[in-house]
Parts: structure tokens; C-alpha cells; sequence
């Protein structure tokens, strides 16, 4: 039942995404003009190194995510501007029916367009390059896992700062800063650091391999998500909503 | 079997303002029997919007408590909006997307198989005249047909319960008129219980068994427009009447002052205006003229409208 649910409400996310620009065919210029960037431009710009680097396919799950943002601010305060979202919530859909359908669909949109992206990329460089082959199998697994797990991650953010914005521009701009906060540590962290603290803490990360590095990114933003997610389902209250 | 679809009991929503609280709904007590047309009535930011809000579970009440088809409004939210349809102040059409696709996507919300939600979108579509539009994109219809369409989703599920703000808001007089109809046969056929905010008291008048008027958050009075109409007169203490005819000269409008229920008559252009007590029959009146040598042809009790009484109401609270 929930999952049916969710599946509705994404259902119809995925397909204003088409028509938000006013029509399909915008629609699907706009996702031709993704696909070529991160199927076609990137890969022709480096070479054989894209199937062999982890680069290639981080860059190819990151532009998705990134775009996922716009979709996900557009939830909420979307539905809240174009004066949708009281209908929906006096509709019998659960509170959770509609958060995670919600996420799942900007999940699905970042997910597939990256592999989608992945499998174009891995066409442009055998057509530059022949016999330049596929992805290592870790590789394409890592890139889905993050794919996954970040744009869990934005999507609860979004999600979160989307169910009190008023508007759409509102949502993004916070969403914005949200991210803002999050990297600032990571930036500005190592420069904070007390001396006697850098040489131990760089010790500690370069002594660590790839698989490492990637499960505490898994890790990180497994937990990040979980964080926003719950967060979001706790500010869920349809009278709230209303009320604004 | 329940045969009341709404009971409220000293409901009361107080909402934070600057400097304090905003009562907008104040004691509310209410029954609404199943199966007919309720009409709403009350002047702009009366408590209107914010009962439809608290009767769907999705405001909770500061105070007081309201049962819809059985179901708590408090905690039994969900249930209340599986068993019942809503057109808000808004139509909540999505506009990016086509009629179709619209009522597509709340007949799966509302888990409507796909050969039953199929038909039931093309039924209502055509109810509305609006079946050969479906793949057009809602946002560049006019505000009448979103209304329509807003109405279909309402009724797409067949809900037992339908709240209506202000239905028939931008709706040509034939598509109204077609509405009211369609409403007015829900009700007596399906046993749907439609509860309905409109300021166009013709509407209600013409649509509603039962109507309730309400001001500043306070239930002001509830009956059928009749009755309502009646308390009017009572409240007045008078009602006009006309007779009709020849021979009516300011004599026999006089000879008439002297009979108990005649407050004041007077002789105008062929007729006779004739104020009445309250209650009175026109029986007597008749019969005098007639013994006075009038011809009379035609006989007219004048009614209030709902509209007068609806103002009558509520000038009186001012």
C-alpha cells in the first residue's frame, strides 16, 4: 500500500519534471542537453582515463544529483506557490506516502540519469577509443551507491527545507545555504585545526586506500540522509503545512 | 447505520496572531444529516474555510470535538479522507499537466483499478464537456473549466462525503445550472452527502435542504432556507402581500386596515400591497376584498429570499 503510494506520487513528480519548462519537448531537450554533457562532452574530453578513472563516474553521478536539487525544492514549496498542496493533503494519502514519494522520485531521476549517463559515456569513449571496454565492475557499483546515497542525502535536505519554504526560489536559495554549511567544515576544517593535530589527521587519511575513502563517503552520507530524512518526518504535520 | 454525516460539539480553532490569538471558529455545534445538500453560508474570513479545514482532520481543533461519517476528526484523519472528496478554496489542479493526467493521479491516489478509473475519468469528463480537451494542458484553460475539472476530481472516487468551496464560482450560468443539477441528483440518488460553502445564496436556495450561516466563528442559525426565510418574517414581525385585479381603490385598502392581521395597505396601480403580521393567511384578506366588491385575479404572498434573511442575520449581529 505505502509503496503503491509512493510510487503515484513519484509517478506524477517525474512527469511534471518533463513538462516544467512548459512542454515535453523542452522537457526533453533539457534532459538531452544533461546526457551530452555527461555522456558525450566529459568522456570525449578525457579519453580512455574515463573508463579506467573513478573520476568519470563520480563526475557522472555528481551533475545528476546536483539537478535533483532543483526537482526536490520544487516539492514542497512548489506544490505550496502553485496552490496544489492543500488538496493533496486533504487527500487519503499518508504523511509518509507523500515525503517518500517525494524523494524517490528525485532519487530515481538522479540514479537513472547518472547510469544513464555512465553507459553513454562508455559508448563515446569506445567510439573515440575503441576496445577502451566498460567501467570496472567496483566502480560502476561505487558510482550507483553514491548516486544513491547522495541524492538520499539532498533529497532529505531538500525535502526539509522545502516543507516551510513559500516558495520555490526560497526552497533552493536555503538549500543552497544548507550545502553551504555542510562543506564549509570540510573546506575550512583542516585550516581550523590545531597544529598538533594536522600532522596526525593527514597521517590518518593518507594511510587510508579507495575502498576506505569510499565506504566513509557511503558511510557519511548514509548517515547525512537518515539525519535530513528523519528530520523531515518528524516536521511533517499536515495541520503545520496549512497553517504555514 | 449513522445518518449523520457531521457533528461538531463547541469546536472551537483560535489561530496565533500578533499580540495574541485569532478566534476563527467559536463554539461550533452542528449536524449535518447524510445524504443531503448542506449549505455554508457566512461573509468573507467568517470561520468558513477553517471548518471544511478542521472537518477534513487537517487543522486541530484549540477546543471542542467533530465526528465525520463516525470518524474523529482528531485522530481518525486518514479515515475521514478516504471516505470523502474536497474542492478547496483553490482548484489544486496540477497545471503543467493535462485534465487527464490530473484526474488520473488522484484516481490512483484513491487506488481506483485502471479499466474503472479509466471510465469513470471519461464519465465525469463528459459530464463536465470536457472529454474531447482531456490532453490539453489544464494551465491554459479558462477558470470555469479548471472549476469543472476540480469538481470531477472531487467526485471521481465516489466519496460518501464531498466538501465544496464555492463550487460553482466561475462557472457560466448553463454549466452552474448543470452542476447544481448534478449535485442535487448525487445527493438523492447515491445518498451523498455534499456540504457546500457558496457566497451565491441563489445557489444555496435552489441546491440546499439545509443551511447553516455562519459569522465571525459563530453559528448564527441553521435550518432549511425556508425556515430560515420564516424566522426572517417572525423576527420583523411582518411580510408583504399583493393582490391582484380591478376595483382595488385606497377605499377598500382601507376597509381592510381594520382587520386584525393588516397592518398597512395601500392601493397601487391595479393591485393592493398588503403588510401582514407574521404567520398571518391571506384567507380572510381575500375574502374581504371580495365582499367589497374588488375583482381579484391573482394572489401573491410575497416570500423573502434567503439572501434577504442571509442579510437580515447578520446586520443583526453587527
Amino acid at each position: 500500500m505505502l509503496l503503491y503510494d509512493m510510487m503515484t506520487v513519484a509517478r506524477k513528480e517525474l512527469k511534471e519534471i518533463m513538462v516544467q519548462r512548459g512542454s515535453l519537448r523542452s522537457g526533453l531537450t533539457n534532459l538531452l542537453v544533461t546526457m551530452l554533457v555527461i555522456g558525450v562532452l566529459f568522456p570525449l574530453q578525457w579519453g580512455a582515463e574515463w573508463i579506467t578513472s573513478p573520476v568519470g563516474l563520480i563526475s557522472t553521478a555528481w551533475l545528476p544529483m546536483m539537478l535533483s536539487m532543483g526537482l526536490i525544492a520544487d516539492t514542497f514549496a512548489g506544490e505550496r506557490e502553485r496552490h496544489t498542496l492543500e488538496t493533496l493533503l486533504a487527500s487519503r494519502l499518508s504523511d509518509r506516502a507523500i515525503l517518500f514519494g517525494k524523494i524517490l522520485a528525485a532519487v530515481v531521476y538522479a540514479v537513472a540519469l547518472a547510469l544513464a549517463g555512465a553507459l553513454l559515456g562508455a559508448a563515446t569513449v569506445n567510439m573515440q577509443s575503441p576496445g577502451a571496454g566498460f567501467y570496472p565492475a567496483q566502480n560502476i557499483v561505487g558510482m550507483l551507491v553514491f548516486s544513491l546515497l547522495g541524492a538520499l542525502a539532498v533529497s532529505g535536505l531538500g525535502v526539509l527545507v522545502s516543507l516551510r519554504a513559500e516558495t520555490v526560489r526560497q526552497a533552493y536559495q536555503r538549500m543552497s545555504l544548507g550545502f553551504l554549511i555542510l562543506w564549509l567544515p570540510l573546506i575550512l576544517g583542516p585550516q581550523l585545526l590545531p597544529e598538533a593535530w594536522k600532522a596526525p589527521v593527514l597521517r590518518f587519511f593518507s594511510g587510508l586506500d579507495g575502498t576506505q575513502i569510499a565506504v566513509g563517503a557511503a558511510v557519511l552520507l548514509l548517515v547525512l540522509a537518515a539525519l535530513f530524512i528523519g528530520l523531515a518526518m518528524a516536521r511533517f504535520q499536515r495541520s503545520r503545512l496549512i497553517e504555514g | 447505520m449513522n445518518t449523520t454525516a457531521i457533528t461538531t460539539h463547541h469546536l472551537t480553532k483560535d489561530f496565533r496572531a500578533p499580540g495574541g490569538s485569532l478566534r476563527a471558529l467559536d463554539n461550533l455545534d452542528l449536524e449535518v444529516p447524510e445524504g443531503i445538500v448542506f449549505g455554508f453560508l457566512g461573509p468573507n474570513g467568517s470561520g468558513k474555510t477553517t471548518t471544511i479545514r478542521l472537518l477534513l482532520g487537517l487543522l486541530e481543533p484549540t477546543a471542542g470535538q467533530a465526528r465525520v461519517l463516525g470518524f474523529d476528526t482528531r485522530t481518525q484523519g486518514d479515515a475521514i479522507r478516504m471516505h470523502t472528496g474536497a474542492l478547496l478554496e483553490q482548484t489544486g489542479l496540477y497545471e503543467r499537466l493535462s485534465a487527464e493526467d490530473n484526474l488520473d493521479y488522484y484516481g490512483r491516489i484513491y487506488h481506483l483499478p485502471a479499466g474503472q478509473r479509466q471510465a469513470r475519468i471519461r464519465e465525469l469528463l463528459d459530464a463536465m464537456g470536457l472529454y474531447e480537451r482531456r490532453k490539453e494542458i489544464v494551465g491554459s484553460w479558462s477558470r470555469g473549466m479548471k472549476q469543472k475539472l476540480a469538481v470531477a476530481r472531487a467526485l471521481l472516487h465516489q466519496p460518501r462525503l464531498v466538501f465544496l468551496d464555492e463550487p460553482t464560482a466561475g462557472l457560466d450560468p448553463v454549466a452552474a445550472a448543470a452542476l447544481r443539477e448534478d449535485l442535487a441528483q448525487l445527493a438523492a440518488e447515491r445518498r451523498v452527502t455534499i456540504f457546500l460553502t457558496t457566497h451565491n445564496l441563489a445557489d444555496a436556495e435552489r441546491l440546499c435542504q439545509q443551511v447553516a450561516v455562519i459569522r465571525a466563528g459563530q453559528l448564527l442559525a441553521v435550518g432549511s432556507p425556508d425556515e430560515l426565510r420564516q424566522r426572517m418574517a417572525a423576527h420583523q414581525g411582518s411580510q408583504q402581500a399583493e393582490i391582484v385585479g380591478r376595483g382595488l381603490t385606497p377605499e377598500l385598502a382601507a376597509r381592510l386596515e381594520v382587520l386584525p392581521d393588516v397592518l398597512a395597505a395601500r392601493a397601487e396601480d391595479q393591485r393592493l400591497v398588503i403588510e401582514l403580521r407574521a404567520g398571518a393567511e391571506m384567507a380572510p384578506v381575500v375574502a374581504q376584498v371580495v365582499a367589497a366588491g374588488g375583482m381579484v385575479e391573482e394572489v401573491r404572498k410575497a416570500k423573502a429570499s434567503l439572501e434577504e434573511a442571509f442579510l437580515e442575520l447578520v446586520e443583526n449581529q453587527e
